[in-house]
């Protein structure tokens, strides 16, 4: 489903990124490990071109997104992302910080349709009646692409257990909240990978589990996710792929039992030794 | 002290029986007009202007745009506003052959001096939203320019408030100088009374106190809002 090669990035001089090379499958759940600094959230971050790659290649569903040309928004849909600080709109409610992005792109996309069927009427007024082109069929409208969306943000709000938080802003919800309603948000795209980073770094220690417990949910329905975590525990259980990058490369790419239990390389044998 | 009566009497007398205060409440309308809509052009320049100024500037569009944006607040930060309503009137509408009254001239002025000035407000106020709000929308496939006016904006303008009341306070006092264009306001309306009454201490007096009841008015109004505004934080 996404294929990286070559990837490479660099802030001025700094090179951050020196050729990654990876495949993600569909229903791959993929940690990745590595020491502060080695460039996890930098290469996290360029898959959805959050940070435009300065080298190589993205393939997301068969279209190199790392190529300036192509609409980035259009295919970041498809890929949602859960931040280390949640990131929830602090100017929307709950149900909205949900809702927003469907209903625009639903809405974005009713504009599109109707803009073309105009367009075909006017030049099906100058082609022969054998030739006149078929207009796209307007299946929906605004109030139904609302309610939509609202009906789709209060089934995930129930499935976490806060859709009695809808209407409240994210301000006062605990940090566990947060993250598991950005987790919905995420969702809420249908999105055909997630992509996490640290999403439990910056939480009390007991809101950890409510976090990884919803990830294990999605992870047993196949979601496929991409998880930057220091949680060894919970790569080792829900992983089935784990990368180890240091100074930019990955250097040790394996399934769980292995990774942890005989890693080859010095320096992931090191970093081992000291976290676990 | 009978002397202060007497004057007293005298502007009433035109005040009243004048009609001193048509001219009065005529250039009440024409500061207040020209102070709001002033600030409503202000507000639209200025915050057009202050996303040009914090757009990532890796493309050379954005880079002349940013430009264009720095010398124009560079211009109207740099010059008074007499000179500028000055060289509007009496300069640039000639040499165009427009022809718009003093009222309009100083709305329009009033208007592209304050963007300048509220350019730096919002910009100040959108680099104190956390970059986070417009990474979280341009994850979810929003445009940059959405999830500026959806996300980023809103945040902003409520972070700037207090500010924004500021600088409608200084618009409204700054109104005073509109008489160089002919522009019939506050000051143009006592200063008449004056003139025909051959007495000016009295409406002078007058006018002082009415603008610091406007600025009064303005600033509890304010007040209110803000307050409004911290309540929808702590809804429910
Ligand atoms: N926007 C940026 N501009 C310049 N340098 C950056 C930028 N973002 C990251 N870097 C640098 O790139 C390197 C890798 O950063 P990155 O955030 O990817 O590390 P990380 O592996 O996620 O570390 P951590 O575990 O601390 O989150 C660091 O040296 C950092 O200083
Ligand atoms: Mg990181």
């Amino acid at each position: 489903m996404i294929d990286v090669i070559n990837l490479q990035k660099s802030f001025g001089e700094h090179n951050v990124l020196n050729g990654i090379n990876v495949k993600i499958n569909k229903g791959d759940i993929m940690c990745v490990i590595g020491p502060s600094g080695s460039g996890k959230s930098t290469f996290l971050r360029c898959l959805n071109c959050m940070e435009d790659p300065t080298g190589g290649q993205i393939i997301f569903n068969g279209v190199d997104i790392a190529d300036f040309k192509v609409d980035i928004n259009i295919h970041r849909r498809h890929m949602g992302m859960v931040f280390q600080h949640f990131n929830l709109f602090n100017n929307k409610t709950v149900i909205e910080n949900i809702m927003l992005a469907p209903v625009h792109i639903g809405l974005a996309d009713l504009k599109k349709t109707k803009r073309q069927n105009s367009i075909i009427k006017l030049t099906n007024l100058f082609r022969s009646s054998k030739m006149k082109k078929e207009l796209s069929p307007v299946t929906t409208d605004k109030a139904q692409i609302k309610q939509k969306a609202k009906e789709n943000a209060l089934a995930l709000l129930d499935r976490i257990g806060l859709k009695e938080k809808a209407d409240v802003y994210p301000s006062t919800l605990s940090g566990g909240q947060k993250q598991r309603v950005a987790i919905v948000r995420a969702l809420a795209m249908n999105p055909d990978v997630i992509l996490f980073d640290e999403p439990t770094s910056a939480l009390d220690p007991e809101m950890v589990g409510e976090v990884l417990d919803l990830m294990k949910d999605l992870a047993k329905e196949g979601m496929t996710m991409i998880i930057v975590t220091h949680e060894m525990g919970f790569a080792r259980e829900v992983a089935n792929r784990v990368l180890f990058i240091d100074g930019g490369q990955i250097l040790e790419s394996a399934p769980p039992e292995e990774f942890f239990g005989n890693p080859k390389h010095p320096r992931l044998r090191d970093f081992l030794s000291k976290v676990l | 002290m009978g002397d202060f009566a007497k004057k007293i009497d005298t502007f009433l007398d035109v005040f009243i029986n004048q009609n001193g205060y048509v001219k009065v409440l005529n250039g009440l309308q024409n500061t207040l007009l020209i102070a709001v809509l002033g600030l409503v052009i202000g507000i639209i320049i200025g915050t057009i202007i202050a996303i040009v100024r914090v757009i990532p500037k890796y493309k050379v569009l954005p880079r002349i745009l940013n430009g264009l944006c720095s010398f124009y607040v560079g211009l109207f930060r740099g010059t008074p506003i007499v000179v500028q309503l000055l060289v509007f009137y009496y300069v640039l509408l000639p040499l165009l052959g427009v022809r718009i009254s003093g009222v309009n001239v100083a709305i329009l002025v009033f208007g592209f001096n304050s963007g300048a000035y509220i350019s730096e407000i919002m910009r100040s106020g959108i680099l104190s939203v956390d970059h986070g709000q417009m990474e979280a929308g341009r994850a979810v496939g929003l445009g940059y320019w959405t999830t500026m006016l959806k996300i980023v904006i809103p945040q902003a303008v409520k972070n700037i408030l207090p500010t924004m009341g500021n600088e409608f306070i200084a618009l409204i006092k700054e109104t005073s100088v509109v008489s160089f264009v002919g522009a019939l306001d506050l000051y143009v309306a006592f200063s008449n009374i004056g003139s025909n009454s051959y007495e000016f201490m009295v409406p002078y007096l007058v006018m002082a106190l009415i603008y610091i009841i406007l600025v009064l008015i303005i600033s509890a109004g304010i007040k209110l809002m803000e307050r409004s505004l911290r309540k929808s934080d702590r809804r429910h």
